[in-house]
Parts: C-alpha cells; structure tokens; sequence
C-alpha cells in the first residue's frame, strides 16, 4: 500500500512540476529562449501572492485572478526590453542575461525578504484536506486540484497555439521570424504575447507551490527550474504534453526514492534524468504539439 | 619570440603574432608574480587571506572564460568541480595526506570527474547544456552529501593543518593560491596559443565551418572541459584549505559560477586578460559591499547584465578597443608593411 501511495503521490506532483516546465518549455519553443531566471519569478509571483493576500485578505485561490495579470505584464515588459535587447545580441548574451537575472532577484529576496519561508493559505481547507481512497491511502486535495489545473492550462495552450488566429500567429514567428515580418506582422509584439502568456504561468506555478510546500529565495533555482528542467527533459524537448509525462515521471521517481529513504527523493529524480538523458536523450515522447 | 611568430607574404604585410609589448608583457608578468609571491612577507595576514579568495574567483574566471569564451559552452554548473576540489582534499586530509600536497590530486581527480560528466550533458546544446550542468552539479553534491564518513550533509573541519602555525598557515595558503592562479593563467595562454586554441576560436566564429574544416569539435570541447574541471577543482582545493573546512552546501553552491561568469563577462569574454579585469572589479565591488550581505552579487549581476547587453567585449574589450594592446595575444595580426611612418593596423581586430 506505501508503494501503492508513493506513486499515487508522484504522480500528481508531476502536475506541480508539469505547471512549473510549461513556462520554460513555451519561451524555448517559441523564443529559443531558455529563460534561467524562470523559477526566481516563480517565487517572485508567489511573493506577490503573499503581499496581495496580506494587504487585501482576498482568498488564497483568487490571488491567481490579480498575479496571473501581474506576470503576464510583467513578462510583456522583460520581453520587449531586457529579452528582446538580449536576443539580438545572440544565445549567450540572452543566457547571461537571464542567469544575471535570476542571481539578482534571488539575492534582492533575500536582501529585503530575508532568507524564512513562507507559504500560503496554511489555514484554508483546500490545503488541508485530502481524499480518502481507501483505508491507508489518501491523497490531498491541493494535489488534485493543480494536476487539474495543470491539465488545464496544457489543454488551453494547445487549443490555443493549434487553434486560435493569435495561436497560429505566434507559431508563424516561431517557425521563421523573418517570413513573418515580411507578411507583416510584428514580431517583437508577438514575442512580447507568448511571454506574457509564459508568465501567467509562472504565476500558476508560483501560487501552487507556495500552497504545496514553502516558498524562500533558494527556491526558485533549487527546486522549481531544476525540476523544470527535469520534466522537460524527461517528456521530451518542445512537447507539452510530454511535458506533463515527464512531470508525472519526476513526482513518482521522487517519491519512490523517498520511500527507500526519506531524504533520497530529490536525488531519485535526477538520476532518473540524468537515465533518461543517456538512454532517450529525444524524451519519452516525440510527438510534438503545440508550438 | 617575435621572429617564429611572424611571416612575411609577398605583398610585405606582416601577419604576426608576437610585437614587442609581447616581450615586455612576459617580463611584467614576472615581475609581477614576484612581488606577489613576496606578499606575505610584506602585508598584513588579513590582506592575504583576501587575496587568496581573488586567486580563487580569478582562477574560476579563466576557466570559465575557456568554456563560454573559446568553446562556447555556458556551464552553470562549474560548482561540481569546485565542490570535488574541496572534497578532494578533505578526502586526502582524512587518509592522513598534507592538505597542501593533496591540491594537485585534487585538481587532477576532479579532471577525471569532468570525462563521466562530459558524456553526460555533451549532447546539449547552449540553454539545455547550461541548466543540464546545474542539475549535474546538484546530483553530485546529493550524492557526496550520502557519504557519513566525510561528514554528509553537513561537511567536516579540514585535518592535518593544525601544527602550522597561524602566520605559516596564512602564507602557505597564500602561495598555493597564488601557485594555481599562475599555474591556471599560464596553461590557458599556453593551450589558446596551441593547435587547441586555433580550433577553438575556428568553432567560436562558425562551428559549422570549423567541422567542415577538419576541426574535430567534440574533441576540442571535450578538452576544454576536462582542463576547465582541473582548473575548477584546483581553485576548489585552496577554497577548502582557506575555510579550513568543506561544507556541501557552500562548496557546491551556484553561487561560484555566478562570481565566476560575471567576473568574465564585466572584464571581457574570450580575452585571457578579461577575467584578471573582471576580478579586479569583482574583489573591489565585494569588498566595498561586504557590510551589506547579499548586495555585491546583486550589484556584479546587474553590472554583468549591462555589459552583455552594451558592451560585449567588457572592460577589457574597450580598452583593447581604444589602445589597441594586447598583454597576451592569442590570434595574429595583419599589418601594413614596416616602411610607412608607423602604419596602424589594416584590421585592428584578432584574426583566428
């Protein structure tokens, strides 16, 4: 029945992390940009979160309703400028940028939040509540609802980018840039959409896990980019639906390395990566969706 | 040297690699390193032990300038090698080896470490390379931290160094420190000046070129990675002997690779002298800011993010820019034939 558990419980971690990738996975396929600094503005959303709660006692799960817009501004901005400045010098100044990034907001956090976690909605029901599904086995409730979630928003940028007129626009410059232009579209204001729409779920993501676990300024790189990473990696490279897959595969190699010993669990998960890196360095999945 | 370096084509320009502030450079550098060596008969032991942490950002720096800079491979995760330095000679320390002797086998065993790592990550490109290194980092300092007996999670005291006294102990620390910077800046000047160093900046300019040049590219970064993982693990070594005691968390903390990139990248990525620039203003910034915690990281950050955004050579790159010297040239240059009144340069800019 623990075995039975540590997979359930894996399993839907993985849309925590499916959650935290697809930020990542979207500015790659549509940018090229890999975006170092992509779990510091997890925890920077998060910390918004804590702020906005603090001062206007919204509900916990509404906070989304004024972060997601926050970051998605946000994003619009860092895109149009710094990203955008960055991508026309080429890969390594966007890689430097994005690195100087996260080592800059990871150490203002701690400069003027001090290095304490903190989470969110400690008190709410959601949080501490779980499914019972059988004598020994139950699941939390905050778990299913961001798997859900994540099911949500990998469903929504699929329908969007296969689908919508703004969707097919986007993958128009992804796919060349320049053609685009010559149709005359902007791409820069597009770019400046697909990372707006990145980091609404930046936002997501920062909100989850700040329910799941406790947020501090370590997190952004320690755990949310490198699981990130992970998943991407895991599900494939450019898949949002392997993305999901590769999250489900990090939770439940996490969680079984938990059980054979209780401080195994992150370590569990890299290995398994690092295994799917030498043996199917393409991914789990190949099909390619979305972008 | 100026004579083997340079050759005379049929139009009378001058391809050459060596002039003579080459010469006078060689004899500076010297010149330098003496003096430096006589530091610790001269300064104050807390002037030293300073110096001693700019050896070892100054020495991370070069090699991370040889990674990004020359093999254009962004690794975040320069720690692994950092943190198996240190534990390389906390290891020694345990079997009853001198701290001291133990920096080169470190160095040494932390290269061998870099061939099982390589393959691991060698088949990412640029973004993927980058974070794929960090998590190797973080898989190697889980895996230390699984060892109870060299203190897992929580590190031990380096051994073996309690019957120097405190004077002998900061001057020896010094002059390993010391030791290994010149040891780390040499060897890079020696490799870029090499057959090594023609194809690195072949596949810096155009890797697709380079390959279909002959440029065994993989070999070349293959190279350039296991030296970058002596080099790191060396720079590791003194860190453990001047903390006295290897902690997995600082060891192996992203925090090295930060210090490191922003070193190369505000002194000037791709120059040998870029990164002695950035040190410099690494250590002022770190120690003008040291009263206020995590600000020098933050400052270094946006300061490394300005310059790679508007001025990509660094520091040193406009110097170069506006004096046209270079203290350690690696390329050639192409100039006028000698007969005209002090000619400048036909193409002021290294030619590979």
């Amino acid at each position: 029945m623990a075995w039975l558990d540590a997979v359930l419980q894996g399993a839907l971690t993985g849309g925590l992390y499916a959650l935290f990738a697809c930020g990542l996975s979207l500015l790659f396929g549509v940018m090229k940009v890999v975006n170092l600094a992509h779990g510091d503005l997890a925890v920077v959303a998060g910390y918004v979160a804590v702020g906005i709660i603090t001062v206007t006692h919204v509900p916990v799960l509404w906070s989304f309703l004024i972060v997601v817009p926050v970051m998605g501004v946000a994003g619009y901005l860092l895109q149009r400028s710094v990203i955008q400045a960055a991508l026309a010098r080429g890969e390594l100044t966007t890689l430097i940028v994005t690195f100087g990034l996260s080592v800059v907001i990871e150490n203002a956090l701690l400069q003027f939040f001090t290095a304490n976690s903190r989470g969110l909605g400690a008190g709410e029901a959601l949080v501490r509540s779980s499914l019972h599904l059988g004598p020994r086995l139950q699941v939390a409730w905050l778990l299913v609802v961001i798997f859900a979630v994540a099911v949500l928003v990998l469903l929504g940028l699929q329908y969007f980018l296969s689908r919508s007129q703004y969707g097919r626009l986007i993958r128009a410059v992804a796919d060349d840039r320049e053609a685009a232009q010559l149709a005359g579209c902007d791409d820069r204001h597009v770019f400046g959409i697909a990372a707006a729409i990145a980091f609404g779920t930046v936002g997501l993501a920062g909100i989850a896990y700040g329910m799941y676990s406790q947020l501090s300024p370590s997190t952004g790189t320690d755990t949310i980019l490198l699981f990130a990473f992970a998943a991407v990696v895991i599900g494939g490279l450019g898949s949002l639906w392997g993305t999901l897959l590769g999250g489900v595969v990090l939770g439940v190699a996490q969680q079984i390395g938990a059980q054979i010993d209780i401080s195994d669990d992150v370590l569990a998960g890299y290995l398994v990566f690092l295994a799917v890196l030498v043996l199917r360095p393409q991914g789990l999945t190949t099909r390619r969706a979305g972008s | 040297m100026s004579a083997a370096a340079t050759t005379i084509d049929a139009a009378g320009v001058r391809v050459t690699r060596g002039r003579r502030n080459v010469a006078w450079t060689g004899v500076g550098a010297l010149l330098v390193v003496v003096v430096l060596a006589a530091f610790p008969y001269l300064v104050h032991s807390g002037t030293t032990s300073i110096m001693v942490q700019g050896f070892i950002v100054l020495t991370l720096a070069s090699m991370w300038n040889l990674l990004a800079g020359y093999a254009g491979l962004v690794s975040v995760g320069q720690q692994a090698f950092v943190g198996l330095g240190a534990y390389g000679v906390l290891i020694a320390a345990t079997h009853g080896l001198s701290p001291f002797a133990a920096v080169p086998i470190a160095a040494i065993a932390s290269g061998v470490a870099a061939l099982p790592l390589w393959w691991l990550v060698s088949r990412l490109r640029s973004g993927y390379f980058a974070i794929a290194t960090w998590v190797l980092a973080a898989t190697v300092m889980l895996i230390i931290e699984k060892f109870s007996s060299i203190g897992g999670g929580t590190g031990m005291p380096l051994t073996g160094l309690s019957d120097l006294g405190p004077t002998l102990l900061a001057a020896d620390t010094y002059w390993v420190g010391l030791a290994v910077t010149v040891a780390a800046l040499t060897g890079t000047y020696l490799l870029l000046q090499g057959r090594l160093g023609l194809a690195l900046t072949a596949i810096r300019d155009d890797e697709t070129a380079a390959r279909s040049s002959g440029v065994r590219v993989g070999l070349a970064r293959l190279v350039v990675f296991v030296v970058a993982g002596v080099g790191c693990g060396a720079a590791g070594a003194v860190l453990a002997i001047s903390q006295l005691q290897v902690q997995p968390r600082a060891v192996f903390s992203v925090q090295w690779t930060a210090e490191m990139a922003f070193a190369v990248i505000i002194g000037g990525l791709g120059t040998i002298e870029g990164p002695i620039v950035g040190t410099v203003v690494y250590m002022v910034l770190q120690q003008t800011l040291q009263s206020y915690n995590a600000w020098y990281l933050i400052v270094l950050g946006l300061v490394a993010m300005l310059v790679a955004l508007f001025a990509r050579r660094g520091l040193w790159g406009l110097v170069e820019s506006r004096l046209d010297v270079r203290l350690f040239p690696v390329g050639y240059w192409l100039r006028a034939p000698a007969g005209g009144t002090g000619a400048p340069p036909i193409v002021p800019d290294e030619v590979g």
